[in-house]
């Protein structure tokens, strides 16, 4: 064992997957001997070479326009977003090309886009977004959201081994400030489609994803220790296809859930998630599902700003309490 | 500081190049020097840790941003877009120092108030639209400004940068298009300074010149020396005068350097020493001194007297800007919309915080 962090730990499975299968790839802007803007492919052209660690051009339309070509001659291409905001600039070939190949055309298209997402940096409106929404609308697209080290290492491998376009939403915040022992050797490898739970409770239920599993187990603790309520923390790790079992499991085991996530409210995954409980497990709840999400704003620059529209560990306690009362 | 060669005495005026004159060769010495000097005084805050996010540096780049914006006519309603090394052309435009810091330091008084970031702010009334970061954008958007200049019939002309990696974008063809099609009244300014972040122009592109894409879009296309401000300011302007005489886009090369890393964080390690130095020899600003001290077209005392101006304004706008406070938390929600719409669900804090 060894302990690694959220960002060491994806660079590892990319190594290890590019290791074990000739046909994946890397490209994307300074991912070559410049590493990657964050350093997730650092030490990558070195050992595998300029053919399969690709320097492209500015152009993110063509990254994943073109990997979505060589992904249909049988290739497994990981293409980096430098930033996930400016995934909106492959949106077109993500959404009618990609994500429609296998339905109308029976091509097979194994890519990866992957790339840092997220808040809490004082990034501003462009460099802080979480897109998932924009694609969780578009069936044929896998999207997962890792929030441990173990899973941004099994999530990538499990993404470059589906044999569906996956798209991979690393968190920045994480990248340095998660640690976690991980075992040197083995196949570690996590299923897409399944949740984890990550604080078993029985009080309330905390339904979430990516940075916002920590602030969810962060108000778990406050709400132990100061209401004495126990939360459980269910941490969705894939968004598309959502693991319906386990949402079920924990509603039906607490009967008051909320979702959190980071993304703004209005039209939100938390939308979806409510509807899909209300749908099948209504007879279940004891109290309406209530969500905590991002103001619905562009994401200011301002720490003040940041911080009031991002939601944070006492959003979590509060909406918690209210649940719990109701 | 800047090594001057003696001052040059009452050597004869001789004739000064692209129609410009004294006080405008002094004026383009005061906005170079207040670009090199205002990055540098972010640096130092930004080494404090009072800038909040990250810093862009425009290190002898000065020549092609000053000299570019200062052949636009403000009085005529010219409009430019930055891009994030374009501060010396927004200096140009009128845009305060003090409001580039409160920029950075995300200040509530700042022109976005805090919602964004360092260079990326506009003023309607002073000629400049603020850019995104998504790079490419803001040549369609100045295609819509000067598409409207010219519907309107005003005689106005718009300026837009890109950067040499900003060009392969999708956004930039097209709006490069459009624009050469309706032969709007546009100068599209592409910056040639040798990369991309930590890429080089040779793996951006296949063609060894920027000005040779101006062939595909049928517009015309001029290269100049970007570290030489008459040199700039005199390819600009002639393209101006053509936009505004209605003969369309004009896409110039400026081939200058980053001699900075992409950002304040990166150490440029990819950047071969020589490379830097033989740049840090064509240094713009020290150009231009000896150019105007050997002409005989600004003597070292008005230098000099340029220097003491540009920092007296810099330690006042310093001063004002780090003492203002950071923006109110719930102003966040303001203007979204010009009407606020009504939510369904309210937010959270609506319900918990009453
Ligand atoms: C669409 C898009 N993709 C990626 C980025 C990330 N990015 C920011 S600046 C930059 C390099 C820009 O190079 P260039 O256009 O040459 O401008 P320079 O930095 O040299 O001034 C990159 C890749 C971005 N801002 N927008
Ligand atoms: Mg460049």
């Amino acid at each position: 064992m060894a302990e690694v962090t959220y960002l060491e730990a994806l660079r590892q499975g990319l190594r290890e997957e590019m290791r074990r299968d000739e046909r994946v790839f890397i490209l994307g802007e300074d991912v070559g001997r410049y590493g990657g803007a964050f350093k997730v492919t650092e030490g990558f052209f070195e050992e595998f070479g300029e053919a399969r660690v690709i320097d492209t051009p500015i152009s993110e339309a063509a990254i994943v326009g073109a990997a979505a070509g060589a992904a249909h001659l049988g290739m497994r291409p990981v293409a980096e977003m430098q930033f996930i905001d400016f995934i909106s600039c492959a949106y077109d070939m993500l959404t009618n090309y990609v994500a429609t190949a296998r339905y109308r055309a029976n091509l097979a298209c194994p890519l990866v886009v992957r790339g840092p997402c997220g808040g809490y940096v004082r990034g501003g409106p462009f460099h802080s977004q979480n897109p998932e929404a924009a694609f969780l609308h578009t069936p044929g697209l896998k999207i997962v959201c890792p929030a441990t080290a173990r899973d941004a290492k099994g999530l990538i491998k499990a993404a470059i081994r589906d044999d569906d376009p996956v798209l991979y939403f690393e968190h920045k915040y994480l990248y340095r400030r998660i640690k976690e022992q991980l075992p040197e050797d083995g196949d570690l490898v996590t299923p897409i489609g399944r949740a984890r739970l990550a604080l078993e409770g029985t009080d309330l239920s905390i339904i979430t994803y990516s940075a916002m599993v920590w602030k969810a187990l962060e108000a778990a603790q406050v709400l132990e220790k100061e209401d004495g309520l126990h939360a459980e923390v269910l941490d969705l790790r894939t968004l598309l296809p959502m693991d319906d079992a386990a949402i079920l499991e924990t509603v039906k085991k607490t009967n008051r859930v909320m979702i959190v996530h980071e993304d703004t409210r209005t039209g939100g995954v938390a939308g979806e998630i409510a509807a899909r409980i209300n749908e099948s497990a209504f007879e279940w709840l004891d109290a309406p599902v209530l969500r905590v999400t991002a103001a619905d704003t562009p994401l200011p620059y301002a720490p003040t700003l940041e911080d009031f529209v991002l939601p944070q560990t006492a959003d979590i306690v509060s909406v918690a309490r209210k649940l719990a009362a109701y | 500081m800047t090594a001057r060669p003696a001052a040059a005495g009452r050597k004869a005026v001789a004739g000064i190049p692209a129609g410009l004159g004294r006080a405008q060769l002094l004026e383009l010495y005061y906005f170079m020097r207040l670009t090199r000097s205002l990055e540098e005084r972010l640096a130092n805050l930004y080494r404090q840790g009072k800038v909040i996010g990250g810093l862009f540096r425009s290190l002898g780049q000065e020549a092609d941003s000053v000299g570019s914006a200062f052949a636009l006519d403000r009085s005529a309603g010219d409009m430019l877009s930055p891009l994030i090394r374009n501060l010396g052309s927004l200096l140009v435009m009128g845009a305060l120092p003090v409001d580039v810091l409160r920029q950075y330091m995300a200040k509530a008084t700042s022109p976005t108030r805090g919602r964004e970031l360092n260079v990326h702010f506009g003023d309607l009334e002073r000629g400049f639209i603020g850019q995104i970061s998504h790079l490419g954008d803001m040549l369609p958007v100045m295609a819509g400004i000067t598409l409207t200049f010219q519907l309107r019939g005003e005689r106005r002309v718009g300026l837009v940068y890109v950067g040499d990696g900003a060009m392969s974008t999708g956004a930039f063809h097209e709006g490069m298009n459009l624009a050469a099609v309706r032969r709007l009244p546009l100068v599209v300014v592409a910056e040639n300074n040798g990369y991309s972040y930590s890429t080089t122009l040779e793996r951006q592109t296949a063609v060894p010149q920027l000005v040779l894409k101006a062939r595909a879009y049928g517009v015309r296309g001029e290269r100049a020396d970007g570290n030489d401000v008459l040199a700039v300011y005199d390819v600009t302007r002639r393209a101006v005068d053509r936009a505004r005489a209605g003969e369309g886009v004009t896409l110039i090369e400026l081939v200058t350097y980053r001699r900075k890393g992409h950002a304040e964080h990166d150490d440029q390690h990819y950047v071969p020493k020589d490379e830097l130095a033989r740049w840090e020899r064509n240094d713009p600003i020290d150009r231009f001194v000896r150019q105007l001290t050997d002409s005989g077209w600004a003597d070292a005392g008005e230098l000099e007297a340029a220097d003491a101006r540009v920092a007296g304004e810099l330690d006042a706008a310093v001063q004002a800007a780090q003492g203002e406070p950071l923006p109110e938390p719930a102003s966040a929600l303001e203007g979204v919309y010009v009407e606020p719409p009504r939510q369904a669900a309210p937010w959270q804090r609506e319900v918990t915080r009453g």
